[in-house]
C-alpha cells in the first residue's frame, strides 16, 4: 500500500502508528498537545491518545528532556520534541551529560530508549535561533544516536525504528522539507536506519548529503546530467554511527565524492566523512574530497541565507573541481 | 543560626531532649531510635574510611558526610520497598541504610567502574552534575502516577525522594524540576540537605531567603527540619512521603545541617570559613544528641556503645581488605555498553582495540 505524504504527515502517521503498536511510547514538548506542534508533526495525537501520553510540557528544553530520562527509567519510551533547532542547548546538558552515558556509566543497567525529535536546518525565511544545524555536536557525543531523514517514506519508518530503539536517538527533521510531497509505502520492509542508502545512481563523483541538502544534490546531478555528467548522490540517513559501507561502496566506483551540509564547515560531519575517505580509499580516489558547507558564522539573517547555504550552483562549482583535479 | 526559621521542625533539641511540636511527631519506638542511632554511628564510620582510603591512594576522591548523618538515616527510613531514591553524591548513609552494598559503592570513587552498584532499581546512579537528577526523579514520579501507582486507591502506592544539595538550588535544572513536579503534581519529595556550604560558598549567596521559602513560589509546600535531629528529619520525611504516595503532589524539604568536613578530599575549607563556625555546629552534632537521650533514657548503656565501637571497626577492617578485590571494567565490557543495541562503527574500533592490545601482549 502506497500513498503520498508531506513529510510532516508521514511523520505524524510514524508518530501515531508508534504510539498505538506500544503503550509505553509518550510524547512530551512545547505546544504538541492541542495545537499539534508549531509544525503540526503531533497534529490530533492527544485528542487520540489523551494529555497522559502526549503531554504539553511547560517551557523548559533541560525539564523536556530531564523528565524524559526519569520516565525511560521507569520503563517508558519518552519521544520528545525540541521545537526549533536552536533552542536544544538548554537541554544540551541533560542530553549530553546524562542521556548519552547513563547505559555505559551502569554497566548497561540504565538503557536509555528516548528519541530527541529536531527541526532543523535553514532556508525557511525564519528568525534566528530557528534556522540552525547542529547535528556534529550530537554525533560527536558517544553514546548517543543521530539520524536524519529526507523523504517522506525515510520520515514515516525511520521515526518508528528510532522509537524502536534501545539507544538514544537523535532524530534530525529538515524543516524545510516538512511540506514537500513523496510516496510512503505503508507496506514493503523498510531499510535499517543505521544505513545509508543511494539515491542516485552515477559514475563521475558521488556526492554525500543528508536531510535538507538530499533534495538540493538531486537538483544538482539533474542539472550536472545535462551537462554529461554523471553524479551519485548518497543519503547518508545516519549521522552516528555513519554507515562506511555504503559510503565506500559508491566512493571507489566514482573515485570522487563530495560532502554537502548546511552546518558550518570547520569540524562538520564533512571533516569526518573527508578523513575516513583519505585514510581508507587513498589510493582508489582521483581527487581530494571536497566539502560545500556552510560558512563559518553564525546562521546569517534569511535576505542573505541563500547565499550562506550550499546551492545547486555552489555544488556543480565542487563538482568541476573535483574533475579538473 | 542565620537561615534557620522560627518554624523549623525539631523534636529532640541539641541538648538531648525531646521537645513537642504542633504538627509533626514522632511515632517510632525507642527500638527503632536505637537503630537510627547505629546507622549513623557506621555511617560516620563508613565516611572516616573512605576519607582515609582516599589519603592512601585507594580512592580517587571522597565528599565526606560528616554531620549530615541524621538528615540521611533519618529521611532513608522514611523510604518504603515501593519507593525509589535519587540520590546526588553525598548521600552514602542513604545507600548504606537501603543495603547498597558498601564495598561496590566505592567503585565509583576508586574509578573501578561508573558506580553500578547492583541495587540501581531502588538507589539510583549517583550525579556528579549539580542538580540534573532532580529531573530525573520528577520524570520517575510521572511516570509512577501514569502507571496507575499512586493515590488512595492505589494498592502499593509509591513515591520518589531525591536529594540535593544548597548549592543545587540555584542550578535551572533544579528550578525546572519544581516547576514540572508542581505542574503534573508528581509524587515526588525534594530532600535538600542545606549543609550552608557549596564548596566554598556560603549559603547567603545562593539565596536571600529560607530555602524552604521558596516551594511555595512552585505551588507546593516547603519545610525546613532541623537537619541533625533524625526524630524530626524521619517525622517530616514520613509525612512528605504520604503526601505523595496519596496522590497529593510534590513537597519540599530543607533539612538545615552542615558539613562538617570537606567538601570532598580535594577541598580545604580553612581558606574560606571560621573555625567558630564549624565548633558551633559541633554542639548540635546529630550522634551526640541521640546518644544523650537514649541513654538518659536508659535505652543504651556503657557496654553498648562499647559493642558498637567494635561493630565500627569492624567495618573498616572489613572495608580494608575489600577494596582491593573490586575487579576493575574493561575496556572491551565498555565498548559493549556504550550502547544497548549494536553500533557497527564502534564495533570496528573494539576490534582494533582488541588487536592492538593483543599485539601488546605479544611483543
Amino acid at each position: 500500500m502506497t500513498e503520498t505524504l508531506t513529510m510532516a504527515k508521514a511523520l505524524n502517521r510514524g508518530l501515531r502508528r508508534a504510539l498505538q503498536a506500544d503503550p509505553k511510547v509518550l510524547l512530551a514538548g512545547e505546544d504538541i498537545g492541542k495545537l499539534g506542534g508549531v509544525f503540526r508533526i503531533t497534529e490530533n495525537l492527544q485528542a487520540e491518545f489523551g494529555e497522559n501520553r502526549v503531554i504539553d510540557s511547560p517551557l523548559a528544553e533541560s525539564g523536556i528532556v530531564g523528565t524524559a530520562i526519569g520516565l525511560a527509567m521507569r520503563g517508558y519510551r519518552p519521544v520528545v520534541e525540541m521545537q526549533f533547532d536552536g533552542f536544544v542547548f538548554p537541554a544540551f546538558s541533560q542530553i549530553v551529560t546524562q542521556v548519552a552515558k547513563l547505559h555505559m556509566r551502569t554497566g548497561g543497567q540504565t538503557p536509555m530508549p528516548m528519541v530527541i525529535r529536531i527541526p532543523y536546518g535553514g532556508g525557511i525565511g525564519a528568525i534566528e535561533h530557528h534556522s540552525e544545524s547542529p547535528e556534529a555536536y550530537f554525533a560527536h557525543t558517544p553514546g548517543l544516536k543521530v539520524v536524519t531523514c529526507s523523504n517522506s517514506n525515510d520520515a514515516y519508518w525511520m521515526i518508528q525504528q528510532a522509537i524502536q530503539s534501545d539507544d538514544p536517538v537523535v532524530f534530525f527533521e529538515p524543516k524545510r522539507r516538512y511540506h514537500t510531497k513523496s510516496t510512503v509505502n505503508f507496506s514493503a520492509r523498510p531499510q535499517p536506519m543505521h544505513q545509508a542508502s543511494i539515491t542516485r545512481y552515477g559514475t563521475d563523483a558521488t556526492l554525500l548529503c543528508y536531510g535538507p541538502m538530499v533534495k538540493t544534490c538531486l537538483d544538482a546531478a539533474t542539472v550536472a546530467a545535462e551537462e554529461g555528467t554523471s553524479l551519485e548522490v548518497v543519503d547518508l540517513r545516519t549521522l552516528s554511527p555513519v554507515d562506511w559501507v555504503t559510503i565506500m561502496s559508491s566512493v571507489r566506483r566514482t573515485k570522487r565524492a563530495i560532502v554537502v551540509h548546511e552546518a558550518p564547515l570547520t569540524l562538520g560531519l564533512g571533516a569526518e566523512i573527508a578523513a575516513k575517505l583519505h585514510q581508507d580509499l587513498f589510493y582508489v580516489m582521483e581527487s581530494p574530497v571536497l566539502r560545500v558547507a556552510g560558512y563559518d558564522m553564525p546562521y546569517p539573517p534569511s535576505r542573505v541565507e541563500e547565499e550562506y547555504l550550499p546551492s545547486v550552483d555552489r555544488i556543480l562549482d565542487a563538482v568541476d573541481q573535483s574533475l579538473a583535479y | 543560626m542565620r537561615g534557620q526559621s522560627h518554624d523549623m521542625v525539631q523534636l529532640l533539641t541539641p541538648e538531648g531532649q525531646r521537645v513537642q511540636n504542633s504538627d509533626f511527631e514522632f511515632t517510632g519506638t525507642t527500638d527503632e531510635l536505637v537503630g537510627y542511632l547505629r546507622d549513623m554511628i557506621l555511617a560516620r564510620r563508613f565516611d572516616a574510611e573512605a576519607t582515609a582510603l582516599q589519603r592512601h591512594g585507594e580512592l580517587g576522591l571522597w565528599p565526606p558526610l560528616l554531620g549530615q548523618e541524621a538528615a540521611q538515616v533519618g529521611s532513608a527510613h522514611a523510604v518504603r520497598p515501593a519507593d525509589v531514591v535519587f540520590p546526588s553524591y553525598r548521600e552514602h548513609a542513604v545507600a548504606m541504610v537501603l543495603g547498597v552494598p558498601l564495598t561496590n559503592f566505592l567503585s565509583l570513587f576508586r574509578g573501578t567502574d561508573g558506580g553500578n552498584w547492583g541495587n540501581l532499581d531502588k538507589f539510583k546512579n549517583y550525579q556528579i552534575v549539580i542538580g540534573c537528577q532532580a529531573l530525573h526523579a520528577t520524570g520517575y514520579a510521572m511516570g509512577l502516577q501514569f502507571d496507575g501507582v499512586v493515590g488512595p486507591d492505589a494498592e502499593d502506592p509509591a513515591a520518589v525522594i531525591v536529594y540535593h544539595g544548597d548549592g543545587a538550588s540555584s542550578q535551572g535544572d533544579v528550578n525546572e524540576a519544581y516547576v514540572f513536579a508542581a505542574s503534573y503534581n508528581a509524587p515526588v519529595v525534594f530532600f535538600c540537605q542545606n549543609n550552608q556550604w557549596a564548596i566554598s560558598e556560603p549559603i547567603a549567596l545562593q539565596s536571600r531567603i529560607p530555602l524552604y521559602e521558596r516551594a511555595r513560589g512552585f505551588g507546593f509546600p516547603g519545610v525546613q527540619v532541623d537537619g541533625n535531629d533524625v526524630l524530626a528529619v524521619k517525622a517530616v520525611t514520613d509525612w512528605a512521603m504520604d503526601r505523595a504516595r496519596n496522590g497529593e503532589g510534590p513537597t519540599f524539604i530543607e533539612a538545615f545541617t552542615y558539613r562538617m568536613g570537606a567538601h570532598t578530599t580535594s577541598d580545604d575549607p580553612t581558606k574560606y570559613r571560621a573555625y567558630a563556625d564549624e565548633e558551633a555546629w559541633r554542639g548540635r552534632d546529630p550522634i551526640s544528641r541521640l546518644t544523650t537521650y537514649l541513654r538518659n533514657e536508659g535505652a543504651i548503656d556503657d557496654a553498648w556503645l562499647a559493642a558498637m565501637d567494635d561493630e565500627a571497626k569492624q567495618l573498616g577492617v572489613d572495608l580494608r581488605a575489600a577494596i582491593p578485590t573490586l575487579e576493575s571494567v574493561t575496556m572491551d565490557g565498555l565498548f559493549q555498553t556504550v550502547y544497548a543495541e549494536e553500533s557497527v562503527a564502534l564495533e570496528a574500533q573494539r576490534r582494533e582495540y582488541l588487536s592492538y592490545a593483543a599485539a601488546g601482549e605479544d611483543a
